[in-house]
């Protein structure tokens, strides 16, 4: 099988490497990259547990081709963070709401949650549940990510 | 799952999309957002020996303004037509059906011509399409031709694409003014399928109804034009009880199937419920 | 009596969790993160057909494929094809027919095992299942439980030994109080209904994953799985592969969720650990979703048939079940058992004279049942509450009120009820007020007769559930009455290390719950220590050998009470190190603060560290005491434990469409004493989201012929944020008396209660058309059925 050479900046680091045209970016990120925190759900790109951002805005990282992340940039909830006792406000609205269980479905809840806010900082309660709907949960009944969501948003300087 | 290994080609242009067609034949498929694509790849219901990728060409990409109507690239995401404002001027009910097309993050790898071109029975644009007499751009070996809405959607699954023509762009004609629109679409759960889905975009004057074009979703194997929903709307007046009436005819031409999540007859029911729903909204009702 | 805890301390404060820091950067150790050198990755050819002969199998094709080492059908496995034990035979005269890892000549449903390619890489192992050569010839598939216990069904199991019918066992629970005809003889009203308790998935968002690791040459193998079980799962395997269990260690790391489906032993672990010591080298085998539908334990799967008399004031006199419960193809390790946990609960919270239980396990071709959140209990909760809102139809009465003059008052209590159990606390009428205070009960009444009134398409229900269940699983000798091979004891070790931290050994094994952050708030709070200096270690039966692992809502309340006397007896021991460094006696001191200070003279004080280091040097230690600070308890709960709570839901139906929406659910819950209010609350929601999807949205469909129609995701609707609303949650406490922290459980509370209160909702908005009952899931569809139906009933 040919592979195919590719060059994607994950997390701020460029990484070269060649894949089979086949291989899911998830999969890179885990099995070549070793860069774990971003795992996978489901077959059929329905659980979101996958999501990170391409070039800033949220995607199902198991439905998309590695090689069609060649050039462009990823960002996984192992990149959000700015250092240890640096996080981004979204992780920490999760942990003080309590918008976490098993924690299975929080890489990807984290990076849909900061997409919805950039894209609008200040959702009402129906705005956040539909903009989160790529997402599944089983642990939290999405409860307290909702109060998570809002949380974050006032943390952030959208909510008034 | 992991797809069955294929080969892969990254275009530039449409020409060479339709080149790589003919030379993978029937054992090529189109990607561009790969949100219909990858599913299926990965179940390997499809196992293509090339996947040819067309999401870096620059002709489909984008929505432009063509006099009395808009073109819509092929390529453009979900997420680029709901946000563009020709789209929301001039095609709102474009807007309204894509921001119900599965979820954000779909809709920003998804493409407007990838989901007609996959043609699902349950896709909500399709019938958006047909309402508004749509007009698909498609380029193949011979150069390129125009299809109409209504002669593009064939089958379940199947279009009037032949295997070496690609989806170029989509023609929306502009409808003017006095028009309005509502998608209404019903499923089990926000993520699932339309299990029926009307289109409709309305014309209302002087508190009657002038015009209609609705289009189902889910009620054959293609999306339907409810002509005669049409008709009976056609200067009828702007009430619930006209609106109602015209609405039972919504099953007429239609050819709605038995599955998991839905009886015929209920599908049956359903889109008179919601042709009688999606008009009221769209009239202001 | 329960002691009354120290406000000033951890214990009962909402802290946050310390799990969230890793599980929110992505730092969790999942079993499929793990990358071994030399691993070779398992792959799984699965059963296209419910019910089928093998004709053929010839995998001599997948080794001629890239990066593969090892392909095996039944044939090659040989002596290596473990079989699944089933630890809960139910009856003497119960049916176990052999469950074999790797289907032995025929397949009997759909995702039913069939071979094993094992390639140095992922894909490749794939690929290479599309090399074997299998033939099957199909036979009738066995779907439908009665249909399977007709004379001249299909067999499941027809072989040599095999039983001569679908039929797994019949228990009937001898009737307790008096016979249920002489109840009915003196009853004016009979209400009789059949309920289906559908098949359901457990849905975990990480799907199921094994590594298992020969160590060189020695017989020692590792296995990490995302499991709820290591501790159960060690000794079954070891019985299985006859691997030494003192040779075997299982790692149950991070662990996605569980809700039941992760108490098992799976055929892919045994595969996993005897390829693995075979091939002497590290296997790997991670699960698809798609893989998961049909391959992991369903769950629930009844038909009930429900009859309950009373007076025609509304007084219980009898309540008669006959059960039918679906096991599918097979029985895994406690399928049989499930459905005798709720003949306990059926009676619910209700006095009654009669109790008459009977059911019948079947077995059909469909993927195995077991536990699944509540196991038992939310088929009995569901049957019950229904049936209560439906005589309180026929008896014309509020079906609040029917329940209140039913119940068992709280100065009652401890109360014998008639299916035989003691419940220890109870208070149903103070949950009760505070659940209607919070729901505008009497408002939402009127509205509904607003609209009834005006006709309104869109009609208003309200749903009640007064429900409890049993917890903390369970009095070891209990299980031994009810044939479960095994006990039901929980251990804890707690190590006061030399500097100044503490180690918590715990044999529970969370996944999702919050252990570690609950568990060093019920230790932090006895031995006067941070916290933070706490480390919780689970989940390794190398680093903590004793357990029973997790599920059954057992975890605190049994668990609890081995961290409670551990640290108890740490502190015992400490203490006499301590009197011996102050050099006073033992019942001069007190323990305040975490330190041990003489009384009367606080200058003089030791605090725990330096007892621990003290401990540690071993320097200056009394005589006759060891050397190390370290206790351990090993804690048989006298009794289970009774969670309760009230339930309310309104739901807004749309007549036209079918469709359900939850205008407004509150629940009330009695989960004892709460060791972390924040995570109570939690665990209500999860479980109400559960429990409410099982109403509304989820149901496992096959076709006739036995194929599975809901088999990914996309088709099985697990509900997403925008499918269900905010909860009002509240609880009260009334502290069991069968464990010393006065806990009772919390995991499957709200999975339990709300089913029915939201199928009572939608019955409640659509009686006056004639409606008593809609089949679950309550789709838009099943619904509007439900009205059709009625209408032409009524013409």
């Amino acid at each position: 099988m040919t592979h195919v050479p590719i060059s994607v900046t994950v997390d701020g680091t460029v990484y070269d490497g060649e894949v089979e045209p086949r291989t899911l970016l998830v999969h890179w990120l885990r099995d070549s990259l070793g860069r774990v925190g971003t795992v996978v759900g489901c077959d059929t790109s329905s659980c979101g547990a996958c999501t990170v951002l391409l070039d800033g805005r949220s995607v199902k990282s198991c439905s998309v081709l590695a090689v069609q992340a060649d050039g462009h940039s990823i960002t996984t909830i192992q990149g959000l963070a700015e250092g240890e006792d640096n996080w981004h406000p979204v992780q920490t609205a999760l942990k003080e709401c309590h918008g976490l269980q098993c924690g299975y479905c929080t890489p990807g809840m984290v990076m849909s949650t900061v997409d919805l806010l950039s894209e609008n900082p200040n959702p009402t309660e129906e705005e956040i549940r539909e903009g989160l709907h790529g997402n599944l949960c089983r642990c939290t009944g999405y409860h307290n990510i909702v109060k998570s969501v809002q949380h974050a948003a006032e943390a952030m300087g959208g909510a008034k | 799952m992991i797809p069955v290994a294929f080969d892969y080609t990254k275009v530039n242009t449409v020409d060479e999309a339709v080149a790589a067609l003919v030379s993978g034949g029937e054992d090529a498929k189109i990607i561009a957002g790969g949100q219909s694509l990858m599913p299926v790849l990965r179940l390997r219901m499809a196992a293509p020996e090339v996947v040819i990728d067309i999401s870096d060409v620059a002709e489909m990409q984008g929505v432009s303004d063509a006099g009395d109507a808009i073109v819509i690239g092929a390529g453009t995401t979900h997420h680029a037509v709901m946000n563009d404002p020709l789209v929301k001027t001039h095609a709102p009910l474009i807007a309204m059906t894509t921001e119900t097309v599965a979820d954000p993050q779909i809709r920003h790898r998804g493409t407007f011509g990838g989901a007609l071109a996959h043609a699902d029975p349950a896709g909500d644009l399709p019938a958006a399409a047909v309402a508004l007499d749509a007009v698909m751009t498609v380029a193949g070996p011979d150069g390129r031709r125009d299809i109409p809405a209504k002669d593009f959607f064939v089958d379940y699954f199947t279009t009037s694409l032949e295997p070496e023509d690609i989806l170029v762009s989509i023609r929306i004609p502009k409808l003017g003014e006095g028009w309005a629109y509502h998608y209404e679409k019903f499923n089990r759960t926000a993520q699932g399928w339309a299990i029926v889905g009307v289109a409709a975009a309305v014309k209302r004057q002087n508190g009657s109804i002038e015009a209609a074009r609705i289009g189902l979703t889910n009620m054959g194997p293609g999306p339907v034009r409810a002509t005669s929903v049409e008709a009976a709307l056609a200067g009828a007046a702007a009430s619930d009880d006209a609106i109602a009436a015209a609405a039972e005819n919504a099953t007429d031409g239609t050819r709605a199937t038995s599955d998991l999540h839905a009886k015929a007859d209920y599908r049956e029911h359903l889109a008179k419920v919601l042709t009688k729903r999606a008009v009221a909204k769209a009239a202001g009702v | 009596m329960t002691e009354v805890l120290d406000t000033s301390t951890p214990m009962g404060r909402p802290l946050k969790r310390k799990e969230d820091a890793r599980l929110l950067h992505g730092q969790t150790n999942w079993t499929d993160n793990i990358q071994l050198p030399g691993t070779v990755h398992m792959a799984i050819l699965r059963s296209p057909m419910a019910h089928a002969k093998i004709t053929k199998l010839d995998v001599s094709g997948a080794l001629d494929q890239p990066h593969v080492v090892a392909a095996y059908g039944a044939a090659e496995l040989g002596d290596l094809n473990g079989a699944i034990p089933c630890v809960w035979p139910v009856t003497d005269d119960i049916q176990m027919p052999p469950f074999p890892a790797l289907a032995v000549d025929k397949v009997r449903h759909v995702g039913d095992a069939v071979a094993v390619v094992l390639a140095t890489d992922k894909t490749a192992a794939y690929d290479a299942l599309e090399a074997i050569d299998v033939d099957y010839e199909p036979l009738p598939a066995v779907v439908d439980m009665e249909a399977a216990l007709q004379p001249g069904a299909p067999l499941v199991h027809d072989g040599e030994g095999a039983p001569m019918s679908n039929e797994c066992y019949t228990f009937p629970l001898p009737g307790t109080g008096i016979p249920y005809d002489e109840a009915k003889a003196k009853a004016d009203v009979v209400v009789k209904r059949r309920f289906v308790n559908q098949r359901i998935i457990a849905g975990y968002m990480e799907p199921r994953a094994v590594v298992a690791s020969p160590m060189g040459m020695s017989n020692e193998m590792t296995v990490w799985s995302a499991t709820q079980i290591p501790h159960i799962l060690r000794v079954l395997l070891s019985l299985v592969t006859g691997l030494p269990e003192n040779a075997l260690r299982v790692v149950a790391p991070d662990v996605g969720g569980g809700f039941g489906g992760k108490l098992q032993l799976y055929r892919e672990e045994i595969l996993a650990v005897q390829l693995a010591r075979h091939l002497g080298r590290p296997v790997k085998w991670t699960e698809t979703r798609s893989e998961d539908m049909v391959a992991s334990h369903h769950g629930r799967d009844q038909i009930q048939d429900i009859e309950i008399c009373a007076t025609k004031d509304g007084k219980l006199l009898g309540l008669k079940v006959d059960l039918l419960a679906d096991m599918g193809a097979y029985l895994q390790i406690i399928t049989p058992g499930i459905p005798l946990l709720g003949m306990f609960m059926f009676p619910a919270i209700y006095k009654m004279e009669s109790y008459d239980f009977n059911c019948v396990g079947v077995f059909t071709n469909k993927t195995p049942t077991d536990a699944i959140r509540g196991a038992g209990r939310p088929e009995a909760t569901f049957a019950i509450e229904r049936i209560m809102d439906e005589l309180a139809a026929e008896l014309n009465m509020d079906p609040m009120k029917l329940r209140e003059m039913n119940w068992i008052q709280h100065e009652e209590f401890p109360y014998a009820t008639i299916a035989g159990l003691t419940y220890d606390t109870g208070n149903y009428e103070a949950a009760t007020a505070k659940a209607m205070d919070l729901f505008g009960y009497d408002e939402l009444r009127a509205e509904q007769e607003a609209r009834r009134a005006s006709g309104d398409p869109v009609q208003l229900g309200l749903g009640i559930s007064t429900f409890t269940e049993m917890c903390g699983l369970a009095p070891s000798r209990t299980l031994g009455a009810l044939k479960y091979v095994a006990g039901g004891w929980e251990h804890c070790t707690i190590r006061a290390l030399p500097t100044g931290k503490i180690e918590l050994i715990t044999g529970t094994s969370p996944h999702g719950q919050g252990h570690e952050t609950a568990w060093s708030q019920i230790a932090a709070s006895i031995l006067g220590v941070e916290v933070e200096d706490i480390e919780v270690v689970h989940g390794d039966t190398g680093r903590a050998p004793y357990g029973m692992d997790t599920y059954g809502s057992r975890s605190l309340a049994v668990g609890g009470q081995a961290i409670k006397k551990a640290a108890e007896r740490l502190v015992e021991k400490a203490k006499v190190i301590a009197a011996h460094q102050l050099e006073c006696s033992v019942d001069d001191l007190e323990f305040v603060d975490g330190a041990f200070r003489v009384k009367g003279d606080p200058e003089k004080a030791q605090p725990l560290a330096a007892v621990a280091f003290e401990a540690f040097s071993a320097h200056n230690l009394p005589d006759g005491v060891e050397p190390t600070l370290q206790a351990e308890a090993t804690v048989d709960p006298d009794d289970f434990s009774y969670p309760h709570g009230t339930h309310l839901c309104a739901i807004e139906v749309d007549t036209e469409t079918g469709k359900s929406t939850i205008r407004k659910y509150v629940c009330v819950d009695d989960v004892g004493v709460q060791v972390n209010p924040l995570i109570v609350e939690g665990q209500v929601h999860g479980g109400l989201a559960q429990g409410i999807a099982q109403a509304l949205y989820e149901g496992v469909e096959y076709d006739e012929d036995g194929n599975l129609l809901t088999a990914s995701f996309a088709d099985y609707l697990i509900p997403s944020a925008a499918d269900l609303p905010s909860f009002v949650t509240g609880t009260t406490v009334t502290p069991s008396t069968t464990n010393p922290l006065g806990t009772k459980g919390v995991g499957e509370a709200g999975a339990i209660a709300s089913t029915p209160a939201v199928i009572n909702a939608i019955v409640d908005a659509l009686r006056p058309m004639g409606v008593t009952d809609v089949l679950m899931p309550a789709s838009p569809q099943n619904v509007w059925r439900a009205i059709e139906d009625a209408k032409g009933g009524a013409a």
